[in-house]
């Protein structure tokens, strides 16, 4: 059984993604997790195309092709979410994701 | 085959409508011109579809065995599926019935188009008259044409919705409105009644196809209790369409509009629908006696109700529009005995009608009033009127060989062969309102045409416009009534065999011409105009109508109905009997209860006030407000604004909805 390997590594990246999401406080490290996620998703997507072409063939590559369009929109996401931390840091001045509270109650 | 093109008679007049709508403003002559020449080429189909069903149907040697055999035409297309087996059909019934109503329709509105030019010449809302006139021809003959009762139901409704705007054309005037209104709403309270009978017959043969409906009903497929409880129902309608008695009073006041729209609508045509549903639907109406006895009596009362009615007024309209509705009672008592005696005075009757109607307008526009009092002497002023009007009058008093003798006569002999109560009843009050027809129209000439002139200003004759559709109806009602000859040597009963539905129909009703009873009703004729002629010959301004005392009272006040309909119903029933019994009611028990009610409550609520308010209630919801207050304040640290806690939160839903998948999916 290859597929372990790669789906176990997907795992335990989303859990590095996880961990730094919950736990940075730089807006900047934040959105780094965020994309070592997205990089954990895209490898599961790929590991889970070969499970699926070599029992049922899969001429398409559906899953790699996935991946493709995940990592394009991965890129957008960085572009926003780079463009919100900017705007944070000009008013702020730094750009602590705890300062930031203005949704409180 | 020209009758396939059927579609087209009314397809023109809407397309006419349209267009009179969208650009006649900006056309030379507003409008007209393309309402006459619509009704023109209709007009031509007409006669072109009349032909060749005449050609199939008269003279054809009858089988006295098998029957059948009339012309008939039905072409449909399927408009919507109602449920699993009920379809609407947009379709025609071409037969002689309704060949015969597109030459009647077609010809008194092409006349009644032209009229109108000169009549309405300078109207502020020209354009918008000859639109609505060339709506109505459409929606009538959409009504004539109709293979399927929702869509004759349309047509009925539509004609209906015409005659509304028609009648309150000069919607100005207060009065005006309320005899629109009136109109409208007393024929809508019949309709009630057609659209339960169209429903009953509906379900109860599972189409709503004249021809399948016809057909259920004579294999015997529906239960008689249902079909007589369906025709009285259309009956109702017919009552209010046709100016029934007692339903009849909204076509006096309908005068109110344009006196070319009262001879189109109030007496050639719209008015005359009821009589051609129940002919249309014969072979339903032969199949109950019930209903043709409630046809019969119906019809009888209305045609010596509103004789009388036409002795005493002074409107010389509303003598027209009270002999209209006696004529209808003659039609509807003729269709319970004969269809032929029926459908043939339901013909004659529009063409001479619509000819006094006209007459009648053009007097008025000569003498700038309604009222016979303020004419007089005009014979010498408008000779073609006169002379048109007159042949009118003759054709109506049925005065051979005019057109309306041969098809009154008809009506008599018919009651007569028929006999039993009803028959003899039609035939005796028949043949007095052949006298009173007699005496109310020879009033008129001579209120109108004899003695000295009475009104106002210098009388003229109309103009040609106005002149040409005169003539034109004039010799229709000489001559229209030679089409029903009872002389083999001339194509006997031509008439009767074109518009038969069952052309073996004559095997088992032969009806014959009675010499004795022809000559009786002419006698009575002349001598409604004899009496009439002594009364008004020296001195027709002293009009002893007036003078009966009590009974010109009676007449005068129409019989108290419509005093019995706004004054005793709507007025002393509602307002001052039931009003003041609500209010005593209202005063003396309710308010009791309500005031003993009122004090019980109070004692209650002062108690439970105390107890179960101040004590119980009140600290329920005083501790719901409180506890609300309280687990707010809790709940509200969750909206902590820290976007790391709700990512967090949302992680260990995941987490929690995973586990949940993948323990609760196996």
């Amino acid at each position: 059984m290859a597929a372990i390997y790669p789906l176990t590594f997907a795992a335990l990246l989303f859990s590095v993604g996880v961990y730094g999401v919950l736990s940075r406080r730089n807006a900047v490290l934040v959105l780094m997790s965020v994309e070592l996620m997205i990089a954990a998703v895209v490898v599961n997507l790929v590991a889970m195309n070969e499970i699926v072409a070599t029992q049922m063939g899969d001429p398409l590559l559906t899953g790699q092709a996935f991946a493709l369009f995940v990592l394009g929109i991965g890129a957008a996401e960085v572009g926003v979410g780079l463009a919100i931390v900017l705007l944070l840091y000009r008013n702020r001045a730094n750009v602590n994701v705890d300062d930031a509270e203005l949704m409180k109650y | 085959m020209i009758a396939e093109l059927s579609w087209l008679i009314p397809a023109v007049p809407a397309v006419s409508a349209a267009l009179i709508f969208l650009i006649g403003k900006r056309l030379p002559r507003h409008g007209a011109e393309i309402g006459i020449t619509a009704m023109a080429a209709t007009l031509v189909l007409a006669i072109a579809v009349a032909a060749q069903v005449w050609r199939a149907n008269v003279g054809v040697t009858i089988d006295p065995e098998g029957g059948g055999g009339a012309f008939l035409l039905e072409r449909a297309v399927t408009l919507a599926p109602l449920g699993e087996d009920i379809a609407v059909q947009l379709g025609m019934r071409v037969d002689g019935l309704a060949a015969m109503m597109f030459v009647l329709v077609a010809l008194v509105s092409l006349m009644v188009h032209i009229y109108s030019v000169g009549y309405m010449h300078g109207d502020a809302r020209y354009t918008y008259y000859f639109g609505l006139l060339s709506l109505f021809s459409f929606s009538m003959l959409l009504l004539v044409i109709a293979s399927d009762l929702l869509v004759l139901l349309v047509g009925w409704e539509l004609v209906g919705v015409c005659s509304f705007l028609l009648i309150g054309f000069w919607w100005e005037r207060k009065e005006i409105q309320d005899a629109s209104m009136k109109a409208f709403l007393t024929t809508k309270f019949g309709d009630v009644g057609l659209v339960v009978a169209v429903v009953a017959l509906g379900g109860a043969t599972g189409s709503f196809a004249i021809g399948d409906i016809l057909e259920a009903v004579e294999a015997g497929e529906v239960s008689h209790g249902l079909l007589t409880f369906a025709l009285i129902a259309m009956i109702l309608g017919v009552v209010g369409k046709s100016a029934q008695f007692p339903l009849h009073t909204w076509l006096p006041d309908a005068m109110a509009g344009p006196t070319p729209v009262s001879a189109l609508i109030h007496a050639a045509t719209m008015v005359t629908a009821g009589g051609f549903l129940v002919a249309r639907l014969y072979p339903a109406f032969h199949e109950s006696a019930a209903a043709t006895g409630t046809l019969a009596v119906i019809g009888a009362i209305t045609l010596i109700t509103a004789g009388l009615l036409a002795l005493v007024q002074s409107d010389v309209k509303k003598v027209l529009a009270y002999s209209t509705i006696s004529q209808l009672g003659y039609m509807i008592a003729g269709l319970a005995f004969s269809y032929v005696a029926g459908v043939f005075h339901l013909f004659t009757h529009g063409f001479f009608k619509a000819l006094l109607f006209l007459g009648a307008g053009s007097l008025i526009h000569a003498a700038g009033s309604n009222h016979m009092e303020a004419m007089g002497g005009l014979r010498r002023f408008m000779p073609i009127t006169f002379w048109t009007f007159l042949l009118g009058s003759l054709a109506l008093i049925a005065v051979p060989p005019f057109a309306g003798f041969w098809s009154k006569d008809e009506v008599l002999v018919s009651a007569l062969d028929a006999g039993g109560y009803t028959g003899i009843l039609v035939f005796a009050l028949g043949g007095v309102g052949g006298l009173i027809t007699a005496f109310y129209m020879t009033r008129v000439l001579y209120l109108v045409f004899a003695g000295q002139y009475r009104g106002h200003g210098q009388p003229h004759e109309s103009p040609a416009s106005m002149t040409f559709p005169m003539i034109v109806l004039a010799v229709a009602a000489v001559g229209i009534g030679w089409v029903n000859l009872p002389v083999e040597a001339v194509q006997a009963r031509a008439f009767s065999s074109w518009v038969m539905y069952d052309l073996g129909y004559w095997v088992e009703h032969p009806v014959e011409f009675h010499p004795f009873l022809a000559l009786m009703a002419t006698v009575l004729a002349l001598a409604g105009v004899l009496g009439a002629w002594a009364i008004y010959r020296t001195y027709p301004e002293r009009d002893p109508m007036y003078h009966l005392g009590i009974v010109s009272h009676v007449l005068e006040r129409r019989y108290y109905l419509d005093d019995l309909y706004t004054d005793l119903i709507s007025r002393t029933a509602v307002r001052d009997l039931m009003g003041p019994a609500a209010a005593w009611t209202n005063d003396a028990v309710l308010d009791g209860v309500v005031a003993g009610a009122g004090r019980g409550a109070m004692g209650l609520g002062r108690r439970l006030y105390r107890t179960g308010d101040q004590k119980g209630l009140e600290g329920v919801v005083n501790g719901l407000g409180v506890s609300a207050l309280w687990s707010a304040a809790r709940v509200r640290l969750a909206q902590s604004g820290n976007v790391q806690l709700y990512a967090g939160a949302m992680f260990v839903g995941v987490v929690v909805l995973a586990v949940a998948f993948a323990v609760g999916g196996n």
